[in-house]
This record gives C-alpha cells, structure tokens and sequence, in this order.
C-alpha cells in the first residue's frame, strides 16, 4: 500500500521568544523540530506499512530549509520525501495549505502511486487550528477520519478501513472506504527509533523537491497569501489588566494561613464554597 | 488562518486583497448563525455559549440571530431548537432526518453547506470541539472561505466585518483575523472561551426546516459502535468551581504529587500547563490552556506556571487567579490577581496544611472559642 503522510516544520514553540518592543516574533536560534502531533500520524503511517508492506511518502511545504525535517522523517523510516517549496506559498492560511498539499497529492498520486491513505497530525503546535486534515480531504474527495485514536484495521482488497475515532462523549467506531484521510490523535503511539540502516539512508536521500509548477498547481492565484480568504490584520501582545497582581508575601511572619486568610478576605463567599466542595470528597 | 513572520504594517499594503471589496454576489448574505451542537440527544454547552457571543454581533450588526439545528428526527433535535430561543435566538433553520442520528461528517458537512448556500449567513460560528473541527474545516473548504479557528474574541468593526481574535505562534502573541472578501466569515470558539449568556424562557419563533437530501447509500461511512466514556473517567475541569494547576516549576513529575493534594483539600480539580504534558508527567485531558481546556472557575491556583499566552486565554475568565511563581516578572502576574514569589514546592504543602486546618467541619468552632 502507498501512504502519504503530511508533516510541518515548526518552530520549537516551547522556545519562541516575543521582541518586548517591536511584537515580532524572535526567530534567530529558534530549532525547528517536526511538529510534534505529525509523529503520531508517521509512526501510525509506518505501523501500517510493516503490516501490509509497501511505501511511506512524507510531504512538507515550506522553505527549503524544511528538508531537515523531511530527512529526519526518512530516519524514522519513511521511504521517500517530498518537499514543496516555491515563493507562491508564502503566506498561505489553511484554505490555500490545503489547496498545495493536495495538489501535491495529486502529483505524487500520479509519480509514486496513488495513496491509499493520507495521514496528517490532529493540528499543529504553532497555527493549532486541525483546519488542514479536512481541508484536504474535502479538495480530494477523500473520505476523513479524525481524531483517530486506533485504525483496528485495513482490508486492501475489499477497500475499507476501520477506525477509533474519539468524540465528544465517547469514541465511535467507523468504518469507511479507501482511499481515506485520518488525522491522528495525540499519545497514541510513539514513534520509533529508526535503525542505523534508515540513517544511513535518509543522509543519502534525495529528497524530490517541486515547485508550485513541478506539484501540477495550474492557478497560482490559489496558494500563499492570494488564494488565502483570511487576512492577518493586526498581531499584538495581549496588555497586561490594568492592576497587576498584588504581591503578597510568603515568609514565617507571614505564613500560609495567613494567605488564605487574605484570600477569603478578597472572595468573602469562597470559604463557605470552598468548605462545601471540600465536604464532597 | 495565515501564519505571518512578521507584524502587518510592515508585510502588508502590497496586498489588494487587505481592502474590502465584497463581490456582488455575497452582498445578499445577511444575519449571523450559531451551528448547535448536539450528540446523543445533548446540545453541548458551547453552543449555548456560542449564542451569547452571537447575539451581540447580531445586536451590533442590527441584523438577525438564527440557530442551526442538525440532527435525527425527534424530540431532541425539536427541544434543541426551541431551546434557542431561550437563548436568544429570533429564528432556527432545522435539518431533521434519520441519517443524522450520528455524527458522519458527509452527511453534516452536506446539511449545513445546503442550508448555508440556501439561506446565505454573513457569519457563522460552531464551537471548536471534535465535532465542530471535523465539521467546521470540511464546510470552509467545500465554500472556500475563511475559517478562524479557536477564537478568544469575536467583534464586528465600523465596516461590519467579523474581526476574530486569536493566539498565534504557538500561544506567544494575539492576532485579528478577518475574511473581507468571502461569505460567510466563519469562526471556531472553544468551550467555556465565552460566558454561558442567561436562560429566559420564551416561546418558539420561526423555525425553517431544510431536507437532507440523502439516502443511507449516499453516506460511505457507517457507525460500527459507540462506545461512551465512563463519567468516572471523565475530568470535569473546564465546568470546575476551583482548580488547581501545576507548570515546569515543580521541577519533577513527582512534585506534581503537591498540586494533586491540594486540589483534594480544597475539592478542586487539578490541572497543568502544556509543558507537562508534552513532558508526559500528566494526562493531556488535563491540560489548561489555548490547546487544551478552557476553565472558568471561581478560584484558580497557578504553582511554577509563567503564564503564556496560550495558558493566559484558557485562565482567564476565573474570577480570582492566585499565582505562585520564584520569578517576580513572570508574565503570570500581569493576569492573575493575586500573586506570591515563591518556591511552589515550599508554599503547596502549606498551603495544603493550612486549608485543611482552616476549612475542616470543627476549624470555626476552634477559632471561635
């Protein structure tokens, strides 16, 4: 079977520090890793392909620098990469993002063999909006499943797929036709340590690198910041309320009772609730 | 929503599509829309929430508020209808049909694309569950427009547009988002982001209703199962009263072990900040924060939390946020409202001690006498 999965180099959020005066994110010596919920959807991609054999595409758009995290991919065990990059991307938001990607999964579909399945992360750590997994299956006209916490199983010859698929109030079991697009859900695997043989590889790999042209894009005016129907108008820190906190202190002439004193003093009713929640446990 | 490197006064002006220049054929879309959210028979709270937020764009627009209502045949789906009304809805577009029992995303993403492109909404809100995602993603992509996901603040500005405001860049930065040139502006919003608005009871108003339009042949995707999650298995903590949460200063997943005691004393829920999660010292079910839950409760004890952006807008509508961190200029402390410098890992245990003392059913006796 042929699975493509879409990965998206991020900036190590944890990381990210914001300019105090100009509100400009400070990218310098910020490491990029693979945003962590794209791990899920590899490691989950790659389960799958032991199971049944066949190949493991992963895909990125982004600057050419985002290689690194395609290379890291193939160190897992992924078999081929491909890397959209073209300066007709830049400022993409979901509609256009999914509008290259699935372009781009056409192509593939047409180089490498279509996919049976398409895997993307339940979302991203830096945009966090999970828009592009649908967004993707809708331009394909793929059948999606999200917040897939199992695949209980594939039948390649009868063309379905089955599925736990977490809800609000519980998990549903669907099944559904291939080819499909799953979103994984979070810490339900783990990615593999890739052998010293995948390391090997992915440092030889070529890695196929397209341009919008190369993907088979034939409206420019759909990708990056024109074919984006949202605009960014304003980037801003939050202000700090109008009164910080008042500090109090924490010391032994000042000790903990006494904080909670101070405490109901501020919410006079929150005592009472408090000792009525407390009764409850 | 588009990811910018740097701030728009200095990327933007080159762009034509920063104007607003609303093509002819979207000027005839009107009113603002609320997707109400049911499963199994429950409309989830953020729909009612939803239609809080609703009712003042609806209000500042001068235009109508209207209830979007999906579901199966029957007394549930008509109870979630006219339940908006008491919400404040001023009519409700219906689609009732055996095929929508269950949540199938085909069958959804038709009934509300049909009703959207049928009755043309200006703007159209769904909450940001599992529900809402799959949902609202698979609808903005099918009427390639703008979609806003998780937002923190919803506002009409001077020419009418929605401007949706957001965390950015991983929860470091806020941002206004607006889709000028596309109907309908969609926006997602998370549970508990909004004030759940007060209950008036009213009679129902106009209900439209709209077929599906499917057969069960039509729909791919079948439900083998459902399997509910076990109320004992399920953290209450963003419809908490108080919570406690913990962050990287504990320094050590066994410190968390101080956050859990004191959420016990003071029957609090526990919490934590991102990090921890992503360090899998805890469940991510309990995470507080933009990609996590959003609480409202009446007391709210942060311990070695720094108070991001991303943490920032899922605390802040507790009414009283008690914040302990070593480092004074921690930007927890430009939120919360009360605040000590300290070691949360000296305070917790005493803290613990303290409540317990203080709040146990003979302490009032005590200091009485």
């Amino acid at each position: 079977m042929h699975i493509v999965v879409c990965i998206k180099q991020v900036p190590d959020s944890a990381q990210i520090r914001v300019h105090p005066v100009t509100n400009t994110i400070m990218r310098q010596g910020v490491p990029t890793i693979i945003n962590p919920y794209d791990l899920f959807a590899l490691e989950a991609a790659l389960a799958l392909r032991d199971q049944h054999g066949g190949e493991v595409t992963v895909l990125t758009m982004g600057p050419p620098s985002a290689a690194d995290s395609l290379r890291k991919a193939l160190t897992f065990g992924a078999d081929r990469a491909v890397l959209l990059t073209d300066r007709f991307f830049a400022g993409a938001d979901t509609l256009a993002t999914s509008y290259a990607l699935a372009t781009a999964i056409r192509q593939i579909g047409e180089t490498f063999g279509a996919p049976d399945v398409v895997f993307t992360g339940k979302q991203t750590i830096d945009g966090d909006t999970a828009q592009v997994g649908p967004g993707i299956a809708k331009r394909l006209n793929l059948l999606q499943l999200t917040y897939v916490a199992k695949i209980s199983g594939i039948d390649l010859t009868g063309r379905t797929i089955t599925a736990e698929r977490r809800s609000e109030g519980g998990v549903q079991i669907l099944q559904t036709r291939l080819p499909c697009l799953v979103t994984m859900l979070e810490g339900t695997n783990e990615i593999r340590r890739g052998g010293m043989a995948d390391a090997l590889r992915a440092a030889r790999a070529e890695i196929v690198t397209w341009s919008a042209k190369d993907a088979g894009v034939e409206d420019i005016s759909k990708c990056g910041l024109r074919g984006s129907p949202t605009i960014v108008k304003r980037v801003f820190a939050p202000s700090a309320r109008a009164e910080k906190a008042v500090l109090v202190d924490f010391s032994e002439r000042a000790p903990a009772d006494a904080l909670i004193a101070d405490l109901f003093k501020r919410q006079p009713k929150l005592e009472d609730e408090l000792s009525t929640l407390a009764r409850g446990y | 929503m588009s990811e910018p490197t740097k701030a728009p006064a200095a990327s933007g002006g080159s762009r034509a599509s920063t104007k607003k220049e609303l093509p002819e054929h979207f000027k005839s879309y009107k009113h603002v829309w609320v997707f109400i959210e049911q499963e199994r028979g429950q409309v989830h709270p953020v729909s009612w929430e939803l239609m809080g937020a609703g009712r003042k764009l609806a209000d500042k627009l001068k235009v109508e508020l209207a209830a979007v209502v999906i579901g199966p045949e029957g007394e549930a789906t008509q109870h979630a209808a006219t339940e908006a009304f008491c919400y404040g809805a001023d009519l409700a577009y219906v689609v009732a049909d055996p095929l929508l029992t269950d949540y199938r995303n085909e069958a959804y993403t038709k009934a509300l694309t049909d009703v959207v492109n049928t009755y043309q909404p200006e703007i159209l809100l769904l909450g940001a569950t599992t529900l809402g995602r799959d949902l609202a993603g698979s609808v903005a992509t099918t009427l390639l427009t703008g979609l806003t996901a998780d937002c923190t603040e919803l506002d009409v500005d001077a020419d009418g547009s929605l401007a949706a405001t957001r965390p950015t860049f991983g929860g470091s930065l806020l941002c206004t988002i607006y889709t000028l040139n596309f109907r309908p502006q969609m926006a997602t919003v998370r549970p508990r982001v909004m004030p759940m608005p007060d209950r008036v009871e009213k009679i129902a108003g106009r209900i439209i209703t709209h077929p599906l339009g499917m057969i069960e042949d039509d729909i791919v995707t079948k439900v083998l199962s459902f399997l509910p999650d076990r109320d004992s298995n399920k953290s209450n903590l963003a419809y908490a009263d108080v919570v406690v949460a913990g962050g990287l200063g504990l320094g050590s997943p066994e410190n968390f072990q101080l956050v859990r005691q004191l959420a016990s004393v003071i029957g609090a829920e526990f919490g934590c900040s991102r990090p921890l999660v992503q360090k899998g010292w805890v469940s991510s079910d309990r995470q507080i924060g933009q990609t996590g839950k959003t609480i409202r409760p009446k007391l709210y004890i942060a311990a070695g939390i720094s108070g991001a952006i991303q943490h920032r807008v899922g605390v802040e509508g507790a009414d009283l946020i008690v914040a302990i961190n070593t480092d004074k200029n921690a930007p927890i402390f430009d939120f919360a409202h009360m605040g000590i410098v300290t070691d949360a890992i000296r305070l917790l245990p005493a803290l613990t001690e303290a409540f317990r003392a203080r709040l146990s059913p003979h302490s009032r006796d005590r200091i009485a006498s």
